[in-house]
C-alpha cells in the first residue's frame, strides 16, 4: 500500500550477501528434467530484482518490525516456483538481487545490468526513481515490473510503455473499500489524513472513490499531532484526548484514515468520540495480500512462504512474488528466453496469472496495471473481497476497480 | 413417539430392510468444513448417517471391491478407510502431508496421492497402509488419475500448470504437458486414448492425446449473463457410454455437458453454488454433484440432461462418491 521500501532496514544490503532465504526453499525435483517438453537447453531467463534500501523512520507500533528481506523473499519463492516448472520445460530462471542505499546507486546498478544484457527487471523503488530508470534510453527494450508502488500517476500521465504494475493502485484500493461501503449502506465517512505526500495521495484516492460511489465525506481533516509525543510514558492520554477532539461534533458511519507509514492510524480505534469503526490504511484495509487470507488455494502460498522464510508473507512480498511469476508465466507459455517475446506476451490478452485470487489476472492494455480482486481484511480476519457482487462491467468485473479505459489519462503512444 | 419407541421403530426398519431386498446404494459426500462424511440413501435421497472423520475431508475413492471408502483428510495428513458395511472408520493409511486427491490402480493395491503442500506424489501400498515411494512433481500437485490399463499415472500441478505423465512401472516422468492455469482434475477416456484436464483459473479443459502427449483440443465455456472470471473448470466425469463429458464449473454454479466426440458444449445445467466434484450411479443414469457453497448435492438425470433434485448435506461439500 504505502511505498514500503521505507520499511526496509539498512541491514537489507548486508542481508543480500547472506543466503538466508535460500535455506528452506520448496523442494526441487532432481535433474535432469524427466519429461521436459523440449530438450532445448536454452539460455537462462535472467531476472534482476532492483531495490532502494531505505531506513524506515518511525514505526508507530513495534509489534510488526519490517523484515529485512521484505519483497525479495517473495521474489525468491516465485523463482523456485518458476524453476520447478522450468525443470519440466527445459527452462532455467535466475534472479540477481540488487539493493542500493540511494538513487544514484540504484541507477548505476540498473545501467550496469542493462549493459550486461539484462532486460527483465522487478523493481521495488519509489515512483520518482522508477521513472528515472524507465526513461533511460538504454531501458527502452527492457521490461520493468513494478512490485511496490501504488501511485496512480504511474498508471496515468506518468505511465511508461516499458513498465507494468502488479500491486493495486491507490484508486483500486479506495474503490474496493467504497464498493463495500455501498453494500453495507454506510454512506457517511469522516476522512482523516496524515501529513506525508503519500498520505495526501491516499486521501485523494479516497475522495475520488467516495464521489464515484456516492459516499458522502462529512468531515475531511488533517492529523497534525506530533507522532513523537505518543511515545512518551503517558502518551496514550494525549492521543486519546487528541482523537476525541478531532472527531468531536461530527456524525459519520466510518472513520477512513490515510496513514501509509503507520504513524497514527492504529491509535484511532476506541478513542474517537463516537463508537465507529476505522478503515483505510489501518483497521479494515483494502490490500492485495494479508496473512489472514486462505481462500482459493492461498493457503499453499502462505505455507510455502512460511516454510521458506519462517515469517508471514506481506503485501510487498506478494508483489514481488507476482512480478517474478509473471515473467515466469510469460517465458513458459512462449517457451522463450527472448526478452522481447516475453515482454510482448505479458501485455497480450493471452497472458494470465494465477495468483490465488480465484480468477485469472491480466494486465490492462491501457495503463499496464494488473487487474485483480482486492482483499478487505482486518488484522485478524478476511472481511470481504472486492469487486462486490452487483458492480458489473462489460469485460472484466475487476475493471470496476481503479481507472477504466475511457477515463484513463495514460497515453502509451 | 418416545425416544425408546423411535429407536425400536428404526431398528425394526433396519431388520425389515435387511430381510428384504438388497440394501439400497448410497452417496458419500465429504464435507470439508464439518469434518464429516454424509451418507445419503440413493433411493430416497434421505440422509442415513453423518460420520465424523479427520480434519478437512476432500478426495474420496471407492475401493475396487466396493467394501470400503478411502478419504483424504487433508489437515489430518493421512487417509482414512471407511467400512461400507458398518459405516465406521476402521483404519488410517499414510499419505504424506496435505493429501487432497488420489487415484487407485485397477488392481486396487496402490494409491497415488497428491501432496499439495509438498510438490510430490506419494505412492501408498494399500494393504500395508504405508508410503512405499515418492515421485517429485510440479508446484502444488492436485489432480491424480491412473489409466484404465494401469500403465500410466497422470498428475496435474496447479502453479506449474502442467499434466505430468508418469510411467506406473518405473515411476519415471515420461512427459509434462502445459495446460491452462491451475489444472485441478484429470480424467481418462474409457479407451485410455485421451486425458481431459480441467483448468480452474484458465477456465477451460485441455484434451490431451495420450499417444503423442499433445493438446489436441481446448474446450472453452461461455454462459450468457455469467462473468467469464467465474467460469472455473474443476471436476470432470465422462459418461460410461462414452457420449458425454460433464465438467463442473465451480462458482459459475453450472455443469457443462460436452459432446465427447466433437468437444462441443451442448448444454449448461444449473446446479448449486461452487460445484466441485461429481460421480455417476453404477448404471450411469444419474450424476451427483457436490456444491461447496450452497451445502447441497444436486441430482442430474443423465438421459434427460436435467437437474431433478437438490439434497442438503454438510458444510462445504467437496467430493461425492456413489457406492453400495
Amino acid at each position: 500500500m504505502v511505498f514500503r521500501a521505507l520499511r526496509i532496514a539498512l541491514v537489507f544490503a548486508a542481508t543480500l550477501a547472506r543466503p538466508a532465504w535460500a535455506g528452506d526453499q520448496p523442494a526441487q525435483p532432481p535433474s535432469p528434467a524427466p519429461g521436459a517438453t523440449s530438450a532445448a537447453a536454452a539460455a537462462p531467463i535472467a531476472l534482476v530484482y532492483l531495490a532502494l534500501a531505505v531506513k524506515r523512520s518511525f514505526p508507530e507500533s513495534y509489534l510488526d518490525q519490517p523484515p529485512a528481506d521484505e519483497g525479495l523473499a517473495g521474489a525468491n519463492v516465485a523463482l523456485a516456483d518458476n524453476n520447478t516448472t522450468g525443470h519440466f520445460t527445459g527452462q532455467d530462471f535466475t534472479l540477481d538481487p540488487v539493493a542500493a542505499p540511494d538513487e544514484a546507486g540504484v541507477i548505476a546498478a540498473f545501467r550496469d545490468r542493462l549493459g550486461k544484457g539484462a532486460r527483465a527487471f522487478v523493481t521495488d523503488v519509489p515512483a520518482t526513481l522508477l521513472l528515472k530508470l524507465a526513461d533511460l534510453p538504454e531501458a527502452r527494450s527492457a521490461t520493468l515490473i513494478d512490485a511496490a508502488d501504488t501511485d496512480d500517476r504511474l498508471r496515468a500521465e506518468d505511465c511508461r510503455r516499458n513498465v507494468l504494475h502488479v500491486l493495486p493502485s491507490r484508486a483500486m484500493l479506495a474503490d474496493s473499500l467504497m464498493q463495500y461501503l455501498v453494500v453495507k449502506n454506510w454512506r457517511r465517512i469522516m476522512l482523516l489524513a496524515g501529513q506525508t505526500a503519500d498520505d495526501k495521495l491516499y486521501a485523494d484516492a479516497m475522495r475520488r472513490a467516495a464521489k464515484k460511489f456516492q459516499i458522502k465525506i462529512v468531515a475531511d481533516k488533517l492529523w497534525s499531532f506530533n507522532p513523537a509525543e505518543q511515545r512518551a510514558d503517558t502518551g496514550h492520554f494525549e492521543v486519546n484526548t487528541e482523537v476525541a477532539n478531532i472527531t468531536q461534533g461530527v456524525d459519520y458511519d466510518l472513520l477512513v484514515v490515510a496513514d501509509e507509514e503507520d504513524n497514527f492510524g492504529d491509535e484511532l480505534g476506541y478513542r474517537a468520540t463516537l463508537a465507529r469503526p476505522v478503515a483505510g490504511t489501518q483497521g479494515l484495509v483494502p490490500t492485495a495480500w494479508s496473512r489472514v487470507y486462505d481462500e482459493t488455494g492461498a493457503t499453499q502460498l502462505q505455507n510455502r512462504f512460511l516454510r521458506a522464510t519462517h515469517r508471514w508473507m506481506t503485501e510487498r512480498d506478494y508483489g514481488a512474488w507476482m512480478a517474478v511469476r509473471a515473467f515466469g508465466e510469460a517465458a513458459i507459455r512462449t517457451h522463450s528466453s527472448d526478452p522481447a517475446v516475453i515482454g510482448a506476451y505479458l501485455r497480450s490478452p493471452k497472458f494470465e496469472l494465477a495468483a490465488f485470487k480465484g480468477e485469472r489476472l491480466s494486465f490492462r492494455a491501457w495503463d499496464g496495471q494488473l487487474r485483480q480482486p482486492v482483499l478487505l481484511a482486518d488484522p485478524r480476519s478476511l472481511v470481504s473481497i472486492s469487486p462486490q457482487p452487483g458492480f458489473l462491467h462489460e469485460f472484466f468485473e475487476t475493471d470496476t476497480l481503479g481507472v477504466d479505459q475511457p477515463e484513463s489519462t495514460c497515453h502509451l503512444n | 413417539m418416545s425416544p425408546q419407541l423411535k429407536r425400536g421403530f428404526i431398528a425394526l426398519c433396519y431388520l425389515l430392510a435387511a430381510a428384504g431386498a438388497a440394501r439400497a446404494d448410497h452417496l458419500y459426500v465429504s464435507n470439508e468444513k464439518d469434518n464429516t462424511i454424509t451418507v445419503v440413501d440413493a433411493g430416497t435421497l434421505a440422509i442415513v448417517k453423518t460420520i465424523p472423520v479427520g480434519a478437512r475431508p476432500r478426495g474420496l475413492l471407492l475401493a475396487k471391491d466396493r467394501k470400503s471408502l478411502y478419504i483424504c483428510t487433508s489437515d489430518a495428513d493421512h487417509i482414512e478407510e471407511l467400512d461400507i458395511a458398518t459405516l465406521a472408520v476402521t483404519r488410517t493409511l499414510q499419505s504424506g502431508p496435505d493429501p487432497e486427491t488420489f487415484a487407485l490402480t485397477p488392481d486396487g493395491k496402490t494409491l497415488y496421492v497428491s501432496n499439495e503442500d509438498d510438490n510430490e506424489v506419494s505412492i501408498v501400498d494399500v494393504a500395508a497402509g504405508r508410503i512405499s515411494g515418492e515421485i517429485p512433481t510440479g508446484v502444488e500437485p492436485e489432480g491424480m488419475v491412473v489409466s484404465p490399463d494401469g500403465k500410466t499415472i497422470v498428475n496435474t500441478s496447479e502453479t506449474t500448470s502442467m499434466a505430468h505423465f508418469i510411467d506406473a512401472a518405473s515411476h519415471k516422468m515420461v512427459a509434462s504437458v502445459l495446460v491452462g492455469s491451475r489444472p485441478r482434475f484429470a480424467a481418462f477416456t474409457k479407451d485410455g486414448g485421451q486425458v481431459w484436464v480441467s483448468s480452474e483459473v484458465g477456465g477451460n479443459v485441455s484434451i490431451i492425446d495420450v499417444a503423442t502427449h499433445k493438446v489436441i483440443h481446448t474446450i472453452t465455456f461461455a454462459i450468457p449473463g455469467v462473468p467469464a472470471e467465474t467460469i472455473q473448470a474443476v471436476g470432470i466425469n465422462l459418461s460410461p457410454d462414452g457420449k458425454w463429458g460433464f465438467v463442473a464449473l465451480g462458482p459459475a454454479n453450472r455443469i457443462a455437458v460436452v459432446d465427447a466426440a466433437s468437444f462441443a458444449v451442448k448444454k449448461y445445467l444449473l446446479v448449486g453454488q461452487r460445484v466441485w466434484h461429481m460421480d455417476f450411479s453404477f448404471d450411469g443414469k444419474t450424476l451427483y454433484t457436490a456444491n461447496g457453497v450452497s451445502n447441497d448435492m444436486s441430482v442430474i438425470d443423465v438421459g434427460d440432461l436435467k437437474v431433478t433434485k437438490s439434497v442438503p448435506v454438510g458444510h462445504l461439500p467437496w467430493g461425492v462418491v456413489y457406492g453400495p
